[in-house]
Parts: C-alpha cells; structure tokens; sequence
C-alpha cells in the first residue's frame, strides 16, 4: 500500500518543500515555530502551531524564516502583503479564519488590490493559511467556514482541500503562484490520512476533481464535506442510484466547466456545503447551473448547509448544525422522488 | 513628556540658525536645494486644487504647509530605498523622483499613476488610514532578510497613530529589528478633529517608549531639522538599529480634501498667521536672506521653472490615452482567470457597447 500520511502533515511537506525550493519563502504567524526559543529550552520540542501543523519546520529553517509574530494579524498580515510586494513569497497563517476581521483591511483592500491598483506592475505571492469549520467543538468565533466572503473579492483566489494529498499539490501550487490565495484547511480533517506523493508535485488551481463517478446526480461538495457526500453516495449505490461527487478544491476560479458536464450528465444537482446557507459557496454554485444549465435538469437544486446561524457550543447541537449523509438522503429521496432512500 | 519630547529645531522662523552645531551644516547649498524642492512641490500642490475646482481631476488631497516635512524627509532617502506614502504624501514621492504626471494620472483615476518610474520603489498611496505601516515593516524586513542596506520610510498623520495598524506595525517593527522609519506629520487635525479629541498625550514622539523604540520630534515646518533628523534615523536603521518614529510638527492651510470646508472646523485666522509666521518656505528665504545667499532672479527662476514642469505634466496627464476597458480584466491576476477572459471577450464583443457579464458558457 502507498504511503499514507495525515492531512497535517501533507501541508507541512508542501511547506517544507516549497522552503527548501526557495529561500524566498518565509512562514509568519502566532505560534508556528511554537517555542520561547528559551535557553533552558531549545527549538527541538517547538510544537509547531496551535494544531501542530508547522512542527519540525523551525528547527530545519531556523528563526530566520519561522517568525513567531506577536498577536497583531493587521501587523503580520499587511507585513506579509508588502513582503510579497518587495520579493519574498510568505506564507502568513491566520489561526482561525475566524480573526480575518482583524485583518480584513489587509486582505482585501490590500493584498487583493495592489497588482490592480499598480496597473500589472506589482505581484504579491502570498498565501494566507487558515483554519476553519465546525465539529471541533470550538464554539461560535472559532468553528466559521468563512471562504464564501473571500470568493466574492477579485484578486483573490480560494482553496479548499478535502484531502490529504489535494492539500498537499494544491499548497505547493499556492506557495508558488504570483497572486495572493486564501487557503482554508478544516481543523476536523488535520488527523484524516490518506495516500500522499512524496516530494515536489501540483495541483492547479481552478481544476474540479471528480471524487466518485456516478450517472444518476451530481453532488458539490466543498472540503471536508466531501467525506460527508461521499458517504450519502455509498448509501444511495446500495439502492442502485449512483451519485456523482464534484470537489471543486478552488472556488476562485471555480471550475464551472467540470460541475456543469456533471450536471449535463446526471440531470440533479445537491450542493453540500456547510457554510451558512446566504451568499455562499453553494448558492452561488446554484445560480451558475440554474443560469447556464437549466436546460439539463429535471428537477429543482437543492441545498444541504447549515442554518443560517452561528455555530453552536454544545455538542449536541454541532452535530444537528452540520450536513450530515442523512440530511443529504432526505434530499436526494425529494429530488427522485423516492422516499425509500431516506431510510437506507 | 513635552519636556522629554522637546521640538528641535536648527532654523527658527525667522530664518536663524539655532545653534553653533548647526552652523557647518546649514550651508547655501542645501538651502537652495531645499528652497528649489519646495517651491516645486507647492506650485504642484497649488495647481492639483485648481484643477480640481476646474473639474479637470477628481477630489484632491493638499499638503500646502507640509512641505518641509516632505521634502526634507524625501531628500534624506537613499536611491534604493522605500517610501510608502499616504493620500497627502506625494510631495514627498515627487521629491523622491515619482513622475508628476503619474500622480497628477493618481488624481485623475489612473492606475497608470499609481506606477513609480523605473527603479524607483514607492507604495501606491495608502488610503484606508495606517494600514501602510505595517507594509512598510515588512518591506523593510524583506530589505533585512535579502542582506540590502535599503530602508523604508513610511508617512502618516496625527490621525492614523489612533488606529491599531499604527501600534501593531511599531510593535511588529521593534520585534523584527526592521529598519524602517515612521515619519509621522502631525497637522493636528484629523479631517475635523483637532489632537486634543484625539489623544490624552501632548505628544506623537512620546508612543515610541511604549516599544522602546527612538522617539524623536521635530519642527516639521523646519526643513533642515527634518533632514538631518532623519538621516539620523536611516542611518541608524541602515546600521541594523532599528525602527524610529519621527514626529514633525507642522500644519496644513487647506482643506482634509477639496471634498471639505476647513472653515467649518477651524478657525483659518489660524492658518493665515501660521502662513505669516511659520511658514516652511518662508523660513528658508528668510535663511537665505539673513546669509547674503539670496538671489531674487534665481528665486524667479525657480518659480518659472516649477510652473513649467507642472504644467508640462498637467498637458501630458491630458493627452493621456483614455482608460483603457482591458484594465478591467488585466490586471486582477498574474495570468487572467478564464471568467475574467470570457468577461473581457463579452465586453469586446457586444453590441452597443452594452456589455451582460457571463452570458457564455465556458
């Protein structure tokens, strides 16, 4: 069997092979090198980040280049845009996409804007890393899925991995682009393996991938949503209804090209997202296909997300919160009209 | 802290030197140079705000008063260098070489007047208030971390050192060791908002202890002051010494923008004695007076020539093409995304010039 490694640990690969690549790169963030760098104590038990993501990185690149910053995301963060601007290729790590509104200004007015506002004449490669999702259990201001607010400025591109080693290809192709990418990794997908190439590889971004081939109807689903979609089609496979899993991996650019063959082919489209359920991924993916492919479908697009409030604390009500495989059934089951699906 | 943050000063209003140190220093040389540079800026200045009242560019942001700190900061870069300036600033970028024309193009609308010339490394102007200072810190510790002797040297006012980009980029700048200069101008008014509503503390200087930073305030209206002061700072910054944050004292006539009425916030008696009695460049043809240095036709002269190149530059700003409907598309991406080519095709192609984004399929 190919070797298997954690979706952490196939983000720190792409960190670790894009540093040793280019001595451009830097990492800045709270807590990514992760030890006081005391005397007492030295660098070789850094914890590496909050989730350990960035362990080890410190003690093969040094101080130099893993900056633990102080907590001010405005201040590493617009350093980070004027960094890129100015020739190094940062990689900033936003703890919890949760803080971007301390550091919106930068991101937005900022890093999105300067190769516009420069006529061409500027590049910033920056990749701002964080972290989202619910299931963690961390409560409202720290379990958001935010990418949908991202998708909606220009200037900016957007990944979202669902696997191990999409994280990987995808975070090297980041690293290694000339403008500014938001990547959101889930934190509930940090410990999920799966099968990784080792060494230098990319992914493009922009590139849909098909997770499950089926001809009966098209499931969207967006990061770790699609392990959730996955599981529905399971289900449904037992019925002989074959369903067929989109992950878009980017959401700018979005691969329409991709989710609009599928829906060609299957004729039904559920869209699993588990952002809240306004302006986000999945209903700006619906209105594409109702705009540009409504001729294919025999039935309505539907919708599985959250509802459109904040994530809960009690962890009762996180599990009712989020898209389930049973939530997606009972979907499924009015789309085709089946109510026998439901009770797979 | 006034007292521990004193003013200083090498020319006094009247145009003496204030002390003996000095006297080597302010030499006829410079004063010329500054006076020339400072002439040049405010016709500029004054032209941008006539411009505007005629409709020929968008909403306009003076300096007039400012011009000292301006120049005599901007003089004191090395060529290399990095100046990020904000709306008010671009009497220092042209000082630093900026195109006029561009940032006349800036004022017109023009992301072709964002573009410094060849070489020259200068920051489009920051709007949203203080977010240049952190950008300016990691500029600078980009030059660190690339092994250059080349700073940065950021410009805001009073007003932005209320926003938290101003505290973090301090900070971020003192951890770092970044050799960055915060050159603050401290007109005393926020749009409307006088200092003493925004701030407890007599001083801007006296923030840098709070990151143990060099504090140092000077007389902005002072150009000579402002000049040898930072060159201090640079070279500290250049020797690997860090950060310092400047604080001139200095004093805009005008409006926040040709968008305001300073009558409305102000008392302007204020600004007409202020222009009487502090003025920058006053200051040095008084200087230039009390030495024997002053030469009324060369003084015409430079006036004449200021006059000419700004409205060569208002001519060129002009004739320039008009926007071109690509810079829509072009320029959002390193490569752009296929939505945005397809947008741009739609534009190109419809009818009537009436253009329906995303009509096509891909």
């Amino acid at each position: 069997m190919a070797r298997q490694i954690s979706f952490a640990d196939a983000i720190n690969e792409a960190i670790k092979e894009t540093m040793r690549n280019d001595e451009n790169v830097i990492l800045l963030g709270e807590d990514v090198a992760g030890g006081a760098d005391l005397d007492h104590l030295g660098d070789e038990d850094a914890w590496g980040g909050v989730m350990g993501v960035t362990k080890g990185l410190v003690q093969e690149f040094g101080r130099d280049r893993i900056l633990d910053t102080p907590i001010a995301e405005a201040g590493y963060v617009g350093a980070a845009v004027s960094a890129a601007a100015t020739g190094m290729r940062p990689i900033a790590e936003l703890m919890f996409n949760d803080f971007i509104g301390s550091c919106l200004d930068e991101v937005m007015n900022q890093g999105a804007k300067l190769r516009y506002m420069f006529g061409g004449h500027a590049k910033i490669p920056l990749v701002i890393r964080t972290m989202h999702g619910a299931g963690f259990r961390a409560a409202a201001q720290h379990s958001q899925t935010l990418y949908g607010m991202f998708t909606a400025i220009p200037g900016v591109k957007v990944v979202v991995p669902s696997t191990p080693a999409d994280a990987k290809g995808l975070l090297i192709s980041a690293i290694e682009d000339d403008d500014m990418v938001v990547f959101f990794e889930d934190k509930t997908l940090y410990n999920v393996k799966g099968e990784v190439p080792e060494g230098h590889y990319t992914i493009p971004i922009g590139k849909a991938d098909i997770k499950r081939a089926g001809d009966d109807l098209t499931i969207v689903a967006i990061g770790k949503q699609v392990n959730t979609a996955l599981a529905a089609a399971e289900q449904l496979a037992q019925k002989g209804i074959e369903a067929e899993v989109v992950d878009p991996r980017s959401l700018s650019p979005l691969d329409e090209n991709t989710i609009l063959k599928s829906v060609q082919k299957t004729s039904r489209l559920v869209i699993v997202d588990e952002a809240n359920p306004r302006c986000n991924a999945a209903t700006d993916i619906s209105a594409l296909v109702a705009d540009k492919g409504f001729d294919y479908l025999d039935a309505p697009i539907k919708m599985v997300t959250a509802p459109h409030s904040p994530v809960p604390f009690s962890p009762a009500l996180e599990d009712l919160y989020l898209p389930t495989p049973e939530k997606i059934l009972a979907v499924v089951s009015e789309l085709i009209d089946d109510e026998s699906v439901v009770t797979i | 802290m006034e007292k521990q943050f004193p003013i200083t000063k090498w020319v006094d209003e009247n145009g003496n030197i204030t002390g003996e140190d000095y006297k080597e220093m302010v030499t006829e040389e410079l004063a010329r140079t500054f006076y020339q540079h400072m002439i040049r800026i405010r016709t500029f200045d004054k032209k941008g705000i006539s411009l505007q009242r005629q409709g020929r560019i968008g909403t306009y942001a003076p300096y007039e008063g400012q011009e000292a700190s301006q120049v005599g900061s901007a003089l004191a870069l090395e060529t290399e260098d990095w100046l990020f300036p904000s709306y008010r600033d671009h009497g220092a970028a042209m000082t630093f070489g900026h195109s006029l024309k561009n940032i006349l193009l800036f004022w017109n609308g023009r992301n072709e007047g964002c573009i410094p010339p060849e070489g020259k490394n200068i920051f489009p102007p920051g709007i949203p208030i203080a977010t240049q200072l952190p950008h300016a810190v990691g500029a600078a510790f980009a030059e660190k971390r690339k092994g250059t002797k080349n700073t940065a040297i950021v410009y805001f006012g009073d007003g932005a050192t209320s926003e938290g980009d101003f505290h973090e980029g301090l900070n971020l700048a003192s951890v770092f060791e970044a050799p960055v200069v915060f050159f603050n101008q401290n007109n005393r008014y926020a749009i409307s908002v006088p200092m003493e509503k925004q701030m407890k503390t007599k001083t801007i200087a006296q923030k840098a202890l709070a990151y143990d930073i060099p504090g140092v305030r000077i007389d902005g209206n002072d150009v000579f002051a402002v000049y040898f002061e930072t060159l201090k700072a640079m070279d500290r910054a250049r020797a690997g010494e860090g950060p310092t944050l400047i604080e001139a004292v200095t004093w805009r006539y005008g409006a926040h923008t040709t968008a305001d009425d300073p009558t409305k916030y102000r008392d302007q008696m204020e600004s007409e004695r202020k222009r009487n009695e502090t003025d920058p460049v006053l200051r040095v043809e008084r200087l230039l007076k009390n030495n024997g240095w002053f030469d009324e036709a060369w003084a015409e002269r430079m006036q004449k020539q200021a006059a000419e190149e700004v409205d060569a530059a208002v001519a060129e700003m002009e004739s320039f093409p008009p926007a071109d409907p690509a810079d829509i598309f072009d320029h959002v991406f390193a490569e752009p995304t296929w939505q945005l080519q397809q947008q741009k095709q739609e534009y190109f192609q419809a009818k009537k010039g009436v253009p329906v984004w995303n009509q096509q399929q891909q």
